[in-house]
């Protein structure tokens, strides 16, 4: 065990952990940030797609021993109540059937928009790719992220 | 208006207190309030009412006029929890903008058939909900015209206000709700004419939406609670095998590691249930303070197996001629596919025979005969099984992810010995469901963990152990032929149908009925290997090679495919062939003429390759013309249109969001997803190998049209993914001029070309 100082959604948390821990379950079982979700353990699926000073990553392969004074910023911490240009699209369309993945779904989305304002098609499809969607919610989710382009996204 | 008896029955108004969860769960507070507003209107916060008033099991109103609406079904992803609630705000005559929508609680004593399966929530639920609503709105009306002493006849309700136009009177459901509380409850309801709802058919968001777009807790796995324990399990490396012995000395030391040790979830002398289903009954337990403190452990326990003598005696599929070894009883997949072409047909038994199919092939001028199959699958649900359980010495707590709660009760109740009164199941949204959770081994499991430990625990399957536990849907077979005439008429059909352990065959659905001679035969082959229900169980394949030999038939005839189906539908309708025939031949050629119509058949360019298939189950009725081009030998899915006879659409966008998604599981189902096995060892353990369907792969346009009749819901969850797996397989063939008859048809990332 060791203790980890660490930036998330803009504050600093202490956690005492193995420093082999991935960030996916320090936030899920330490912080009780519960948004980003489980689904393989392998960054296969992007369930637990997070944000690692901007940039979308795979939370399960994250070890906090590699985190360091990095910021994390976490579905939670996207926006104090929803209003995140990407979690309107996703309201506005209706994205989710279970729900399960689209918290990661939107972290992806949001790490695409932010390098690439108003992506095609082609980009949005390359840049999902790696998300995991079982209820299949892949059409809606590309209007969504269409609908959010070109809106300032911070 | 249709008068209607409240045959719910008395019990359903029982006040039921218990209804909320107490407490119970940090981060679960049932009694929360939450908005149900359209997601793109600003928010404003809702008042909550200083006191409620249960009008009946289904709902409360607020002294604000604020009504309470509790979802009885399990939510899986198919959105009852918003339509369902709908329902019963149709009849109430409320604002919707004024409900907040709470999941129920297991209560059998309100609600019946809490269930999520068979694509039946709104069908068999469209009744209860309605009498619901309207009869609470009959007592605030009651309550109403007895406080100003005029007959109820007189007065008129619209969004929770109640009217007396005669004296300009109005009040609201909220100051009348205390009232109404005290009305006996009536024998008899009048429920509104279709023409006059206001919510149901039209758009309502989702009402967990916000909560899904923020992170907040909403799943099984997202339950936390301070003295809370993570548990996991252990099982068998392949199926036929079972725990021997263990040594859990080492592990019991590592940090974070509280407890090792084995259950027998299910022992030999419990009466199970249906959705009792496991392959391992036996298995290690590592307990621990953190997930990835027990996911280290697990890595390291020294478990021996050994084979179950239960489960590998007398399998009937373990042949010595086919070269398997009889004593073993692990199964490899590769002899699963020559058993089922080889052994399985001679198994078979005449299930349905109309007319002398026999003399119509002997006779036949041709005879078109072509084989299908699929392999085994699972489910897959985004959201790994899961389960918190809280056994003290009198009652246990559950709360998680189960399709069957009523079902799972029982389970507890038998092997807990817990009178069903001190069993107290409540359920989670579920990441996904798709008949994996029909079946609640993994909450028994829970349960008989947190006795044994004394403490809460959340049990915790890793992706490998979902994937690898079974309930898969089961590896299937069918060999169709048909008999042609000289002058090219279908004369005979025949479909000889069969699976590990289960046929997927409908012997009574189309074409059964359309044509003069046919033969319908099934057969079963065992295995050990665990099967269940998957989204459309059966239809699953069927449907999709079906239509693919209804498609190769009519270019053998030289018919165009859709006119083809038409004719014989029409045949079934005006001289239907045999008995039982378990389809409306209208309906079903009506979901073919509107798919026609909105696609353009025939219309499409050059460039494109199109197939079409229609298909019926759970009571509904769909058809789909699948659009595809190759792109650097890639099959590209240009645009997917969809024609849904489900009669009365609850919630429109959210039932094309189901066809939608419907389509793409279909599509990623046939093209990529297979589950095989070597000496009982599932050959895909994640998803690094077992493929599903991705965004590049999608449709790039899914268009939905609903038929308009005015007929009461059916099944929407199911009934779009089986026939899509039909237009897939027929626009293949057009795209590469070859016919494919194996799911999955892309072994191989790229097979064109």
């Amino acid at each position: 065990m060791a203790n980890f100082k660490i930036n998330i959604n803009g504050k600093s948390q202490n956690v005492d952990v193995d420093p082999s821990t991935p960030m996916l379950w320090v936030l899920r079982d330490h912080l009780k940030l519960v948004g980003t979700k489980y689904g393989c353990g392998i960054a296969q699926c992007g369930a637990c797609t997070i944000h690692l000073d901007g940039n979308a990553i795979r939370s399960c392969q994250l070890p906090i021993s590699t985190v360091k004074d990095k910021k994390i910023t976490t579905i939670e911490g996207l926006s104090e109540d929803g209003d995140h240009p990407v979690q309107k699209a996703w309201l506005e369309h209706d994205v989710p059937q279970c729900g399960y993945c689209q918290a990661g779904q939107i972290m992806t989305a949001t790490a695409l928009l932010k390098r690439n304002p108003s992506p095609s098609d082609e980009e949005i499809e390359m840049a999902m790719n790696g998300n995991i969607c079982r209820c299949g919610t892949y059409t809606r989710i590309k209007a969504a992220i269409k609908t959010a382009s070109d809106s300032d996204i911070a | 208006m249709t008068k209607i008896k409240t045959g719910i029955g008395r019990r359903s108004f029982i006040k039921s207190v218990s209804i909320a969860g107490g407490g119970m769960i940090i981060g679960f507070n049932w009694l929360a309030c939450k908005r149900a507003e359209e997601a793109t209107e600003n928010e404003v916060a809702m008042q909550m009412p200083d006191e409620w008033f249960e009008l009946n099991g289904y709902l409360k109103i607020g002294d604000n006029g604020v009504v309470t609406i509790y979802s009885p079904n399990p939510e899986i992803g198919q959105n009852v929890k918003t339509s369902m609630p709908m329902i019963v705000a149709e009849e109430l005559d409320v604002d919707w903008n004024n409900v907040v929508v709470e999941q129920a609680p297991l209560n059998t004593d309100i609600f019946t058939r809490q269930l999520a399966g068979g694509s039946q929530s709104i069908r068999q639920g469209w009744e209860s909900l309605r009498m619901a609503g309207a009869t609470a709105r009959q007592m605030l009306l009651t309550a109403a015209a007895s406080e100003w002493e005029v007959p109820v006849s007189e007065l008129s309700v619209e969004n929770g206000i109640i009217q007396h136009k005669n004296s300009d009177r109005s009040i609201g459901y909220g100051e009348i709700a205390k009232a109404a509380a005290q009305v006996e409850v009536p024998e008899e309801v009048e429920l509104k004419d279709n023409d006059k709802f206001k919510i149901i058919g039209t758009s309502r968001k989702n009402v967990d939406a916000k909560k899904i777009v923020t992170g907040q807790p909403l799943f099984g796995l997202d339950v936390t609670q301070d003295d809370m324990l993570i548990a996991m399990v252990v099982q068998p490396p392949a199926f036929g095998m079972q725990l021997k012995s263990m040594n859990a000395e080492k592990v019991k030391e590592m940090p974070g590691i509280v407890d090792v040790f084995t259950i027998d979830t299910y022992p030999e002398d419990m009466e199970k249930e249906w959705s009792d289903v496991a392959a391992f009954s036996k298995l290690a337990v590592v307990v621990g303070e953190s997930t990835w403190q027990v996911m280290q452990a697990k890595k390291e326990l020294k478990v021996e197996w050994d084979l179950n003598p239960e489960l590998t005696k007398d399998i009937q599929i373990l042949e010595k001629s086919l070269g398997m070894d009889d004593a073993s009883g692990l199964e490899s997949s590769k002899f699963h596919a020559s058993l089922m072409a080889e052994v399985g047909s001679k198994k078979s038994e005449v299930v349905r025979r109309d007319g002398d199919p026999e003399k119509a092939f002997k006779n036949a001028s041709r005879v078109i005969e072509r084989s299908y199959t699929c392999p085994f699958l699972a489910h897959n649900c985004m959201e790994p099984m899961n389960f918190f359980a809280n056994v003290t010495e009198d009652k246990a707590e559950l709360l998680g992810p189960v399709q069957t709660p009523e079902y799972a009760e029982k389970s507890v109740n038998k092997r807990l010995g817990f009178d069903l009164e001190n069993i107290d199941i409540q359920m989670t949204r579920m990441g996904g469901g798709f008949g994996r959770r029909l079946y609640g081994h993994f909450l028994v499991e829970a349960a008989v963990i947190s006795q044994k430990m004394g403490k809460p625990i959340k049990l915790v399957y890793t992706r490998e152990d979902d994937m690898t536990n079974g309930v898969y849907r089961p590896a299937y077979h069918v060999k169709y032929r048909a008999a042609l005439d000289g002058n090219n008429n279908l004369t005979g059909f025949h479909v000889n149908a069969g699976g590990i352990p289960e046929s997927p065959l409908f012997a009574n659905r189309f074409p059964a009925g359309a044509i003069d001679n046919y033969l319908a035969e099934s057969w079963t082959l065992e295995s050990n290997i665990s099967v269940g229900a998957f989204r459309a169980p059966r239809s699953n394949f069927i449907a999709g090679a079906e239509q693919s030999f209804l498609d190769e038939l009519a270019e053998e005839m030289g018919k165009d495919p859709i006119q083809f189906r038409l004719d014989m539908l029409q045949r079934a309708k005006t001289d239907p062939v045999g008995e039982d025939n378990d389809y409306d031949a209208s309906r079903y050629a009506g979901v073919l003429k509107l798919v026609r119509d909105k696609a353009g058949w025939g219309k499409e360019s050059s460039e494109i390759s199109r197939g079409v298939s229609a298909y019926y189950c759970h009571n509904s009725y769909v058809a789909q013309i699948l659009d595809m081009s190759v792109s650097n030998n890639e099959p590209i899915i240009d645009k997917v249109t969809c024609a849904v006879d489900c009669g009365i659409v609850v919630n429109p966008d959210a039932a094309k969001n189901m066809v939608e998604g419907g389509t793409v599981d279909g599509i990623g189902h046939a093209m990529y997803s297979q589950m095989t096995f070597e000496d009982g060892v599932p050959q895909h353990k994640n998803f690094d190998t077992y493929r599903l369907i991705r965004h590049r792969e999608a449709p790039k346009v899914i268009d939905v049209h609903f038929v308009e009749n005015g007929i009461d819901p059916t099944g929407l969850g199911e009934p779009p993914f089986p026939p899509i797996m039909g237009a897939v397989a027929n626009a293949l063939y057009k795209a590469t001029g070859k016919r494919y008859y194996d799911q999955p048809f892309m072994r191989e990332r790229k097979v064109l070309g």
